[in-house]
């Protein structure tokens, strides 16, 4: 939010996607895909933070906006046999819409009532994935053909479950969101968002109508979570109701709060950090989530701005 | 000439307490008026619904001849009335000079150019003094600069009308002296209706004054004429001049 040093911000966010695309030619092939998966979670975390951190509204249904891009994406494969580009826009499509839509109502409440009335909606949305089991698989979900998985650019057919060409577009994808995540929590009207955060009833004084600039922030992060979720079906190629379940709901915001709410690259490190200390725990013992929850209630309460959020108060003032 | 602002009985009830009741006001352009009246008269309570925080119960609020009653706080804002909090409220954790840009980037119009933000921002911190505190957070300003930094925040909205609602309130008199000097240049391009306790601010600045008490307009007229009111002396003035 400080008019110094945009310069240092973007050469430290373009630093970090061209460390992302160089780990590619070096990790081995387990955390290789494993990293692709992350950028595409981190996408996810991402657009929950856009809401969560700089706006300050704390929403329990994120899944939702995850699973509306995963359907949206993967059934427009399975079902109509759109292409990879056209399937995507269609997830994108689901995921504003219903953002749209729920932000509408949702916004009408703030604070407890705001996350009870999100995650009844993505309850919601959960129960009509089971009920339409014919269509979605239910909760054993659907497989996305290897053969639909296949990007045309120009005269070349790249297939997505070639781990190069899955690295680069879940990179791309990370990169993008990011550097509009950026470009968004730098510009006026980040700031407002902040404001809102900071004190709504003075926002409105200030001549902002605050619904409107809330709902656009639904609408955004709606988006970028759906943008994640159908990356995750057409990169993954499994679509399934795990994904809209109150689980995935509650990920994203440990991520974000792990990492660093309001921070842009947090959400990256956060679910890095997730991620790692369960594959590294579960090498140990069957009880690794009891390590995991032994590991988040120590970062709470010794850095309960999360990790970057900690940076940034301490040492690094300039961090966005 | 006609009224910048009129209110025809305006009401608003608390439950069975009547606050504000049947209040008939009109406020010239370019006048400085000031509010006064016992605690619990109803004046916060007054403005509060004429910048749209609170719904009145009944009757109708004009501002430069279209009726905005009906109007959210933050559309009111955009026709140019502005409302300073009584209880500081600036962003805490925001510097003073994000505080200032809200307000600013909102009333341009011209939409892109960064500078013209900056000039903005810097324009309304030096007219209040602080614009070598720009880069402070603003909840780490002394108590006196905050109350300088909500004027700031008003004057960057370029308002028609400037609500202040008790903006001496805990300012050492030093600051105080300044601060009569920054309302009366603020008067020169707006209309200012200033609640106020601290009579001899009062006395300084108003051309003309409005007295509250039990909800309703007791008395009004010049500074000399509220001064002589005995009924006003009674409600008010007699009890603070002790």
């Amino acid at each position: 939010m400080k008019e110094a040093s945009p310069a240092k911000a973007y050469a430290l966010h373009l630093g970090v996607i061209a460390l992302l695309f160089g780990l590619s030619f070096v990790l081995p092939e387990y955390h290789h895909g494993l990293l692709a998966r992350i950028m595409v979670l981190a996408v996810f975390a991402m657009g929950y933070n856009m809401l969560f951190g700089y706006v300050g509204l704390l929403s329990l249904g994120h899944a939702m906006f995850f699973s509306a891009g995963l359907y949206g994406a993967g059934l427009a494969v399975i079902h109509l046999g759109w292409s990879v580009p056209a399937a995507f826009a269609a997830g994108l499509a689901c995921g504003t819409l219903l953002a749209l839509a729920i932000g509408m109502l949702a916004l009408r409440t703030s604070g407890v009532a705001f996350m009870i009335v999100t995650m009844m909606f993505a309850q919601v949305f959960y129960l009509i994935i089971l009920y339409f089991a014919s269509r979605t698989g239910g909760d054993q979900g659907l497989v996305v053909p290897q053969s639909a998985r296949v990007l045309v650019v120009g005269g070349t057919s790249l297939g997505l479950t070639d781990p190069t060409v899955r690295y680069m577009s879940a990179l791309a994808l990370f990169s993008i969101v990011l550097l509009v995540t950026l470009a968004i929590v730098r510009s006026r009207y980040g700031r407002v968002l902040v404001a809102i955060r900071e004190n709504e009833e003075r926002t409105k004084m200030l001549g902002y109508d605050t619904f409107s600039n809330k709902l656009a922030a639904v609408v955004v992060s709606g988006t970028v979570c759906a943008a994640s979720g159908a990356a995750y079906a057409l990169l993954f190629g499994y679509v399934g109701s795990t994904f809209a379940s109150v689980q995935y709901s509650i990920l994203p915001l440990l991520w974000v709060l792990l990492g660093g709410a309001a921070t842009t690259l947090g959400p990256l490190i956060g679910t890095l950090f997730m991620y790692y200390v369960v594959d590294v725990t579960s090498g140990y013992t069957s009880a690794y989530l009891l390590i995991v929850g032994i590991a988040l209630i120590l970062l709470v309460l010794f850095f309960p701005r999360g990790i970057l959020g900690t940076i940034r108060q301490r040492w690094l003032g300039w961090l966005p | 000439m006609t009224p910048l602002l009129t209110t025809k009985g305006l009401s608003r009830n608390f439950g069975g307490l009547r606050a504000v009741d049947g209040v008939d006001f009109a406020l010239m352009p370019g006048e400085i008026r000031a509010v006064i009246g016992p605690n619990g008269a109803g004046k916060t309570t007054f403005v509060s619904m004429v910048s749209g925080r609170i719904q009145p119960s009944s009757g109708m609020i004009v501002f430069d001849g279209a009726d905005i009653t009906d109007l959210p706080a933050y559309a009111r804002v955009r026709l140019g009335v502005a409302y300073t909090f009584q209880i500081t409220s600036v962003f805490a954790n925001l510097t003073a000079y994000d505080n200032v840009a809200l307000p600013v980037q909102r009333t341009l119009t011209d939409g892109r150019s960064k500078g013209a933000v900056h000039a903005g921002v810097m324009a309304a911190l030096e007219r209040t003094g602080l614009a070598d505190r720009a880069h402070m957070p603003a909840g780490q300003l002394s108590y006196g600069h905050q109350r300088l930094l909500e004027v700031a925040m008003g004057l960057a909205l370029k308002p028609r009308l400037l609500i202040l609602d008790e903006p001496t309130q805990g300012l050492a008199d030093s600051e105080i002296d300044n601060f009569i000097g920054l309302v009366r240049e603020i008067a020169t391009s707006a209309t200012v209706l200033l609640i106020e306790h601290n009579m001899p601010v009062v006395m300084h600045l108003a051309d003309r004054i409005t007295v509250f008490n039990a909800g309703k307009i007791l008395a009004e007229g010049t500074p000399e004429q509220v001064r002589a009111n005995a009924e006003v002396q009674d409600a008010y003035l007699g009890a603070t001049h002790d």
